[in-house]
């Protein structure tokens, strides 16, 4: 073995050395967790909560269907279906409307002098340093009906009757749409900031009306950025728990609320854990699909 | 000159940037006329107003008053979008997420024309720049010459009325420079499209150009073909920036004007006014000769093809003359010898500053 071969040898070694606290708390604080609840989701539910050492397929069979009380049939769950029908519906709408109040406010952004852009990102991260859940019972203060929008409503004259937003689909997707807006718009800002502000230029010379050159050559160019928001958007609206509770009442849940439906008052364990599963199986699947298609629609364009 | 040969002129054409007392005139009332397929060179040094001059042009800036005028119509209130003119910029501004071909074909595919007839043209505007081995390529694949060809392509391919291009060769190395020169000249010949050609190298102008606007301090300075600049500039800026020169000051007496060292200097193009004025003669046109104004050898420079021989005169003008090397190279000169020079005749001009 040459002296070389000996010090890469040596580097290699002292690399996994180095990253083996990081390598070790993954191991025990993702994959760990993960390995119980799958293993968790073969098992069955425990009268109290918790789980029998029993395998069943029950709690994969019971994301679809339910028993009948009477005659035991197996039938489809529409309740089940609705959820996730809801779910994915303002997770997508939530998506979409980041992304169209989120696109503005990042080109702004990145338009300003570079000390006028901090402190407008700085206002965009603000809430992020705000908890949650305060930031949720804010909007609740906010919409609910004798909350403020309501009250001044009343008070002009403009309603007769508060207009009932709280416990709606609407108001779940107002809270997902302005707690989630920053991380549509960071990623967004990064990708216009390395935007090359010529193009414009060129675009409007080469016959580009204003919306050819957003269209052709602004969204292709930060494509990246969209992908990158819509990514961080999706994915956490998809899982999300707190807004659909605070905002949407117990009726208009979402499967976050459904999965801490089965490990609270549902004592079913193995079937949040089966839907906690699905829940990741299919945010993967979605993912893998979409930057394939983006990537793709980014080759063949023309 | 009929209107019609005209492609595209600048009428009294102001552009201040900022607002009141803070305003600064990049451009101080131009008024320029650009004929149908000449090759016409905007030249001065940076911040002389000829890129808002461009960008007027193209569209980019809407002059603060003045008029642009397209074959006679007024386009000031045009959008670039709508203007029959093209721009080849500096950076190239190519776009990074099309290919070599997509790039070229985009004004036409902007401009609604069928799928076949765009490709079509991509290809033969890929083929005037030689690039047609490239088409499929990523922007970013290409050396900076290629780009620049590619940017050129672009432009071209929409068959503008007007070609702009501002300081396309600024960022090629010298070598890429020379030939992408000759190849922008036989572009500009092969398709007949008037060039407005902006640049701060006066040797590019010089050897390019049909007709040359020197422009300084917002103002254009001059205009004339290459020759007339060189030869005839009309004032000291002029003077100055094209080539070097030397500068004598001088009192006219009729057809001659006396130096200050008491020497007379005879005029073949005398003005009609008196008084002191400033002569102006290049260095090639200085000689060394066995009688005319005195003059001490002060230093010299070897310059291979030449040597620029640094005079003192009497009163104290320096003059550089510029003497062509024999064989030998050697020059035969020697520091604070007295010399005599003379002016080739025809050479001394007078300025108009």
């Amino acid at each position: 073995m040459s002296l070389e071969d000996d010090a890469r040898a040596r580097n290699v070694r002292s690399a996994w050395a180095l990253s083996a606290p990081a390598l070790l708390i993954l191991l025990l604080a993702a994959a760990g967790p993960l390995l119980i609840v799958a293993v968790y989701s073969f098992l069955s539910p425990g009268k109290y909560g918790n789980v029998e050492w029993v395998f069943s397929l029950d709690g994969w069979r019971g994301i679809l269907f339910t028993k009948d009380i009477f005659d035991d049939t197996l039938k489809l769950a529409d309740a089940h279906l609705t959820i996730f029908w809801r779910s994915v519906k303002l997770s997508l709408l939530t998506t979409g409307i980041t992304f169209l109040v989120g696109f503005p406010t990042a080109w702004f952004i990145a338009t300003r002098p570079p000390r006028a852009r901090a402190f407008w990102l700085f206002l965009i991260t603000i809430p992020f340093w705000t908890n949650l859940l305060i930031r949720t019972f804010a909007i609740n203060e906010v919409i609910r009906n004798e909350g403020l929008f309501n009250t001044v409503m009343i008070k002009l004259g403009l309603f007769d009757t508060p207009l009932r937003i709280i416990n709606t689909d609407a108001a779940v997707l107002m809270g997902m749409t302005y707690v989630y807006l920053p991380l549509m718009v960071l990623p967004l800002f990064a990708a216009i900031d390395r935007f090359d502000m010529r193009l414009l230029e060129a675009g409007y010379d080469l016959y580009a009306s204003r919306w050819q050159v957003l269209r052709r050559v602004i969204l292709p160019i930060v494509k990246p950025g969209i992908i990158a928001g819509s990514i961080l958007v999706f994915v956490p609206s998809l899982g999300a728990y707190v807004t659909p509770r605070v905002l949407g009442g117990g009726k208009n849940m979402m499967i976050g609320n459904f999965i801490e439906l089965q490990f609270g008052q549902g004592r079913n364990w193995p079937l949040g854990a089966a839907l906690s599963m699905t829940l990741l199986i299919v945010v993967m699947a979605a993912l893998l699909i979409y930057v394939r298609a983006a990537n793709k629609g980014g080759n063949g364009h023309g | 000159m009929g209107v019609s040969e005209i492609a595209i002129e600048a009428r009294n054409a102001v552009k201040a940037f900022g607002q009141g007392a803070a305003a600064v005139r990049a451009l101080d009332d131009v008024s320029v006329q650009i004929r149908k397929g000449e090759f016409f060179t905007l030249l001065g040094p940076s911040g002389c107003g000829k890129t808002t001059l461009l960008r007027l042009i193209a569209g980019f800036e809407s002059p603060t008053s003045g008029q642009i005028l397209l074959d006679g119509q007024d386009i000031t209130n045009l959008p670039p979008n709508r203007r029959p003119v093209n721009t080849v910029f500096q950076s190239y501004a190519l776009f990074p997420h099309l290919t070599v071909a997509q790039n070229v074909g985009f004004g036409l595919q902007m401009q609604g024309k069928p799928k076949a007839e765009v490709e079509e043209t991509a290809r033969r505007m890929l083929a005037l720049v030689r690039l047609e081995a490239m088409a499929d390529r990523k922007t970013s694949q290409l050396s900076g010459g290629q780009q620049q060809r590619v940017a050129l392509a672009r432009a071209l391919a929409p068959k503008p009325k007007v070609l702009l291009l501002d300081e396309p060769l600024s960022a090629l190395d010298l070598k890429l420079r020379k030939e992408m020169q000759v190849e922008l000249k036989r572009l500009q010949t092969e398709t007949g499209i008037t060039f407005v050609f902006v640049t701060h190298d006066q040797e590019e102008a010089l050897t390019m150009s049909d007709r040359i606007g020197v422009m300084s301090a917002g103002k254009i300075q001059q205009i004339g073909a290459p020759r007339d600049i060189y030869t005839r500039p009309v004032n000291r800026f002029v003077a100055s920036f094209i080539g070097e020169t030397n500068f004598l000051p001088a009192t006219l007496q009729g057809a001659a004007a006396r130096l200050g060292t008491g020497d007379l200097v005879e005029l073949t193009d005398p003005p009609t006014r008196s008084g002191t004025v400033t002569l102006t003669v290049r260095p090639e046109q200085v000689r060394l000769a066995e009688s005319g104004i005195a003059a001490t050898i002060a230093s010299w420079v070897y310059f291979g093809t030449d040597t620029h021989v640094h005079l003192a005169l009497r009163d104290g003008t320096e003059v550089v003359a510029r003497l062509q090397s024999n064989p030998s190279g050697e020059t035969g000169l020697t520091q604070g010898a007295e010399v005599h020079l003379r002016f080739a005749p025809g050479a001394v001009q007078v300025l108009g500053d």
